[in-house]
């Protein structure tokens, strides 16, 4: 092991906060629907391609930028998160039933990408891919930038609104209990399906992201689960930053390990981490 | 009464004729069935219905021909998911239950040996399209039709190291950044043999394991360790996530090479412009020059751009997967049965002509020559640059 030079470090240490970000983003949405709804949504990771692949035919098929995408994707799919969360609502289903569930969902999810788009690589080639600047001898690209941008701004306004908010303190309460604070007045049922949106909604969000820094495939969907899993139960259920954090902190830790060691240990990083807090802090889960 | 005595009459007729027209129908031989299986979902379906185009244009094209052996030919498909252990229960499926005559491979090292383990049991033939671990394929009725050669792992660097000697600027430094994907990884373990062998200094060795998503710290170590030719043991799209991270950080490795790229990507991509990789058989002369390889190219490029593949080019694994069938229809034919020892007989001691060359498999696992071609991505295509016979009207490698 040799120690490597400051730039190639901290060159490091930038590409894992980005990919750190990206984790955030995408355990944002898992670890609210987790926390607050009690459903283990893995859905989730099937809403988050199904955006990307929709991004990916808004810009290349009808030539409208990526970024737009983002006002018009977010919307589409908290109506269809609203819906999800209607039906599921229906049945009273357990944190685990939920799993099976939507891993039932994300199956299909994975079907219909498949059907539409053919299990072929698709590559969102747009000028942002090429856009970078430099700081000193470190070099920043756009669009992970833009990533990290949006996963820190989203993770902070839903800090802020579950806190600060009458809407978030309603949302605690019912994930407190339920029951008490429909005494108080919560609509639970309403509250369920809003909380399910904003996750539908910040689902559409990551994928759009995701769609600007990866190539896409459908089998991919799940080659994401383990490590935003330990992003968000590191970061704690139904926390806004906890995830973020996380993933930083998971990215980081592995871009280090890359650089100081070698690059197949670092999946051994996030994992070790998540073993380290179950046995030390599993209460915080 | 008439009208009752007429139809009863017709009925007559009309069953005389039908008993005379059942022996010719009762003549008529059964399909000859064949039954493969294809990663058509799951994380290998990216090329599964490259494979699945190129066999139905096949059997499309066997069964103008009149079948096999005068037997119109039905190819039963079953989906693996890209899960060895499935490929496995539904080759034993097609065998027991289906009762297909003949087999055909499926793809990707780890569904052929799982069919190689059903083939074995039921001594039947097994050609397989793209098996990655020669020294693993040691059933004797087991026929490859991508020609790596016994010993890849020496012969394929061996080959790519010629190319390079042969270029404008010879590598003198080589860093060596691999997948530990097996079929991947013995191979880059081989080019360091090769290249210490050959005199060229490693300035690097790095190893991932497959599923790695961020390849900003190895592009940057890469960069950091300024070697003239970047040895990539990547499979899919590994190494054009390896170049857009270098891309990233303003470098651009002077030679790169990539084991098994994802072929559409790395020409589509910017990126990807100089690649080198390996491949038995490329959409221009001279394997166009063959008329079957002519037909299929074109059959390929219609069908595969009706399915809305991004990439409708012929490459490694569509040439594969069609020399596969031709292996297969030589067998059959040389032997004048579907016995599949005789099949099996037949080919160990003959050559069968491909559209990617004449193939033998009188060697190691049924292995012949090692028919690896070098090929580079230029202007957005990908082109032979070595063997100089293969290499279209005087193409050269070319150098960042």
């Amino acid at each position: 092991m040799s120690f490597p030079s400051f730039n190639l470090l901290a060159q490091s240490i930038l590409s894992g906060i980005f990919i750190g970000g990206l984790y955030g983003l995408i355990g944002l949405g898992l670890g609210l629907t987790w926390g607050l709804l009690r459903q283990i949504n893995l859905a989730h990771f099937g809403l988050v391609f199904l955006a990307a692949y929709m991004s990916y035919h808004m810009a290349t098929v009808w030539h409208v930028d990526p970024l737009l995408t983002l006002l018009i994707l977010p919307p589409l799919f908290f109506l269809f998160g609203v819906g999800m969360q209607w039906v599921l609502s229906r049945f009273s289903i357990s944190p685990f039933n939920s799993l099976l569930v939507t891993f039932g969902i994300t199956v299909v999810m994975e079907s219909v990408i498949q059907a539409i788009w053919t299990a072929d690589f698709r590559r969102l080639e747009t000028h942002y891919n090429d856009q970078k600047f430099t700081i000193g001898s470190l070099y920043i690209p756009v669009p992970e930038l833009v990533t990290l941008v949006v996963a820190v701004s989203l993770s902070l306004l839903i800090w802020a609104a579950m806190r600060y908010t009458d809407l978030g303190k309603a949302l605690r309460a019912m994930a407190e209990d339920g029951p008490i604070a429909a005494a108080f007045g919560i609509n639970q049922k309403g509250m369920s399906l809003m909380l399910a949106g904003i996750c539908a909604a910040l689902a559409a969000v990551a994928g759009i992201c995701l769609a600007l820094t990866f190539t896409l495939t459908p089998s991919q969907i799940f080659a994401w689960v383990g490590v935003v899993f330990a992003a968000v139960m590191l970061g704690g259920l139904g926390s806004a930053l906890g995830p973020l954090v996380a993933g930083i902190i998971i990215g980081v830790s592995e871009a280090i390990t890359m650089a100081v060691a070698a690059p197949s240990w670092a999946p051994i990083v996030s994992f070790s981490l998540l073993i380290v807090m179950l046995l030390f802090r599993p209460g915080k889960l | 009464m008439k009208l009752f005595n007429r139809f009863l009459s017709a009925v007559a007729a009309a069953g005389a004729v039908s008993m005379l027209a059942m022996p010719a129908a009762a003549q008529a031989p059964a399909p000859l069935r064949i039954g493969s299986t294809l990663a058509l979902t799951g994380p290998l379906a990216t090329t599964a219905l490259t494979h699945k185009l190129a066999g139905e244009i096949y059997v499309d094209q066997l069964n103008a021909r009149g079948g096999l052996l005068g037997r119109k030919v039905e190819w039963i498909v079953k989906d693996d998911q890209s899960k060895p252990e499935l490929a496995r229960t539904l080759y034993e499926q097609l065998v027991t239950s289906d009762k297909v005559d003949l087999l055909m491979g499926p793809y990707a090292t780890g569904a052929i040996l799982s069919a190689m383990g059903v083939a074995q049991r039921y001594n039947k033939v097994l050609v397989h399209h793209t098996f990655g671990i020669p020294a693993l394929a040691k059933y004797e009725m087991a026929f490859p039709a991508w020609s790596l050669g016994s010993d890849p792992g020496t012969t394929v660097p061996n080959s790519v190291f010629d190319a390079l000697a042969a270029s404008p600027k010879p590598p003198k430094t080589v860093a060596f950044v691999t997948s530990k994907f097996p079929s991947i990884h013995f191979m880059s373990l081989g080019a360091r043999e090769v290249a210490k062998k050959r005199g060229l200094q490693e300035v690097l060795f790095l190893e991932w394991d497959f599923g790695n998503r961020d390849f900003g710290p190895i592009a940057a170590r890469v960069k950091d360790a300024k070697p003239d030719l970047v040895w990539v043991g990547d499979i899919g799209l590994e190494g054009n996530m390896l170049l857009d991270a270098m891309k990233k950080i303003d470098y651009v490795p002077p030679l790169h090479f990539h084991t098994y790229p994802a072929p559409g990507p790395m020409t589509k991509s910017p990126d990807g412009k100089n690649a080198l990789s390996l491949t038995i058989f490329e959409e221009h002369a001279p394997f166009t020059a063959n008329p079957v390889a002519a037909e299929f190219v074109k059959l390929f490029n219609e069908r595969a751009a009706k399915a809305n593949l991004p990439d409708t080019s012929v490459e490694v694994q569509a040439a594969a997967s069609y020399s596969a069938w031709q292996i297969l229809e030589a067998g059959v034919r040389g032997a004048n049965s579907f016995d599949d020892k005789a099949i099996g007989a037949w080919l160990r001691k003959n050559r069968v002509e491909t559209i990617h060359g004449r193939l033998r498999f009188d060697g190691p696992g049924n292995y012949g020559d090692d028919l690896m071609k070098i090929k580079q991505v230029q202007n957005g295509k990908w082109v032979v640059v070595h063997p100089a016979q293969f290499a279209p009207g005087g193409v050269k490698l070319q150098v960042n």
